[in-house]
């Protein structure tokens, strides 16, 4: 009887100590930021459609294998059309707007308050009506 | 703000308009907006001649100030690397127009117009009047990044271009245009610097696909690409029409024409005899998604390759219909055999006896 009541003291302690691990564990992942690799190659983004969680940091990590420069700029639909006539020579006071240099790779670390998506769009000359577009969908917390 | 560009290569590539390219002329604009007006020269219809000799392209383009000021550029796949890149002659462009378009002399005063951390190679500097020609030689990157490290601005298109260029070879001729220099020589809009590059190449091409550069899809494209070569050439693609580029002019070149184009500079070489052709480019810019491969040799065999619609060391294709019928043969033949058992194993004789 008294073994038996250590098994069972034994087996809860356990179980407790693993549900807490999860937690932890759980709790850790999501403070952790989420890593989403974007290649632009031949003026294009790839994927050009990313999925994301509410909340959570996000590090997109842009490669630019094309010998030109490029942007990557998200936002909504103001921040876009603001760019669209803007001057700015070179973006990177915020990590929504970046400029990403020929053969270099950029990280930027993001967290997106709610859900919805926002397009990603290089502003450089001729290259948003060469398809230089695409949308970061944001959903449920992560 | 924006070139056209031929190339050809008859064995090698023309340009006669070249990529399109800007050469940076202030502050590049990061965000939105299009390239400024400041420094905007009108390119009009490019006007580019290729020649094939004695296994040699000569290429003759022109440079057309058509106004404006500052600086533009533009960049040239060639099929080899040039012998000679020298000022071309003063009036074998305009004789050409003549030759095949008699009647609308009127408009000959319009037929052109129109690293640092780079692993490029500069393989030649030449200066002609106004332009600052450099051959170069490299991958898609390396010319990418001497162009833009040189104040070329490139166009979103520029290196999936480059790249399909440079999968076939890698030498390009990039030439920059001080318009503000050209007004200072006191050159008049309308007036060409003619540019002669010489190339040895077994197989002659014309690129035609980097006149599209920084072009949108349904943006017209105009240029007039004129070929004398030794024998009435093969093209690929053949010029229809309704594929972007136009079949003008097909005919012996006359003993006059020969006459007059030996007798301007740089053009000794022009034979007693030989074909020329006019192809016309007369389409939108998502039509020209090839070159034109020319075969010179009166083989007929123009290259897929050359013409960009093949990449190189590809395995020659083989014909679907090839393997259907060489199944079909298989299965009749095994049906046929099937067929001669069945016969001979019900055929009471050919059972052995007991």
């Amino acid at each position: 009887m008294r073994f038996q009541r250590a098994i069972a003291g034994l087996g809860l302690g356990l179980a407790i100590a693993v549900l807490t691990g999860v937690l932890a564990g759980t709790v850790a992942r999501s403070n952790d930021p989420l890593i989403v690799p974007i290649t632009i190659h031949f003026s294009h983004y790839d994927p050009s459609v990313v999925t994301v969680p509410v909340g959570r940091p996000v590090t997109f990590v842009i490669t630019n294998t094309d010998p030109i420069d490029h942007e990557w700029i998200v936002g909504d639909a103001a921040t876009h059309e603001r760019h669209r006539t803007g001057t700015e020579p070179v973006h990177a006071s915020r990590p929504t707007e970046i400029s990403i240099p020929a053969l270099s790779q950029k990280r930027t670390t993001v967290t997106f308050a709610s859900p919805g998506s926002l397009q990603f769009i290089c502003h450089l000359p001729g290259h948003e009506a060469y398809g230089m577009v695409g949308t970061v969908v944001i959903g449920a917390s992560g | 703000m924006r070139h056209l560009g031929t190339m050809g290569r008859l064995g090698i590539g023309i340009p006669a308009a070249m990529l399109g390219i800007l050469l940076a002329v202030g502050p590049a604009l990061a965000c939105g907006g299009l390239i400024g007006p400041n420094g905007a020269v009108n390119l009009l219809r490019t006007t580019t001649f290729a020649g094939y000799h004695g296994g040699v392209e000569h290429y003759v383009t022109a440079f057309q100030f058509a106004g404006g000021g500052g600086a533009f550029g533009s960049i040239t796949p060639l099929p080899g690397v040039p012998s000679t890149v020298e000022k071309g002659g003063d009036w074998t462009l305009q004789r050409l127009v003549r030759e095949t378009s008699p009647v609308r002399l009127e408009d000959l005063g319009a037929a052109s117009a129109a690293p640092a951390a780079s692993g490029a190679q500069e393989l030649m500097k030449v200066k002609i009047d106004a332009l600052d020609i450099t051959v170069l030689k490299g991958g898609a990157a390396d010319i990418g990044q001497w162009a833009t490290s040189h104040g070329f601005r490139l166009p979103p298109d520029a290196p999936e271009v480059l790249a399909f260029y440079a999968d076939r070879s890698p030498i390009f001729l990039a030439a920059a245009f001080d318009a503000n220099a050209a007004k200072a020589r006191g050159q008049q809009i309308g007036d060409g610097t003619p540019v002669h590059i010489t190339i040895p190449t077994p197989n002659p091409w014309v690129p035609l696909r980097i006149l599209a550069l920084g072009k949108t899809g349904g943006e017209a494209i105009q240029a007039d690409v004129f070929l004398l070569t030794d024998h009435a050439p093969t093209l690929l693609p053949v010029p229809i029409g309704t594929n972007g580029i136009r079949l003008d002019h097909d005919a012996a070149a006359s003993a006059s024409l020969l006459s007059d184009l030996r007798s301007d500079r740089g053009m000794e070489w022009i034979p007693s005899g030989g074909w020329l052709t006019k192809v016309a480019v007369d389409g939108t810019a998502s039509q020209l998604s090839y070159d034109l491969a020319i075969d010179a040799s009166g083989a007929g065999q123009p290259s897929a390759v050359a013409a960009g619609l093949a990449l190189p060391g590809a395995a020659a294709p083989t014909t679907p219909i090839d393997l259907t019928r060489l199944f079909l043969a298989l299965g009749l033949a095994t049906l046929g055999l099937l067929g001669i058992g069945l016969i001979l194993g019900g055929r009471p004789g050919s059972r052995l006896a007991g």
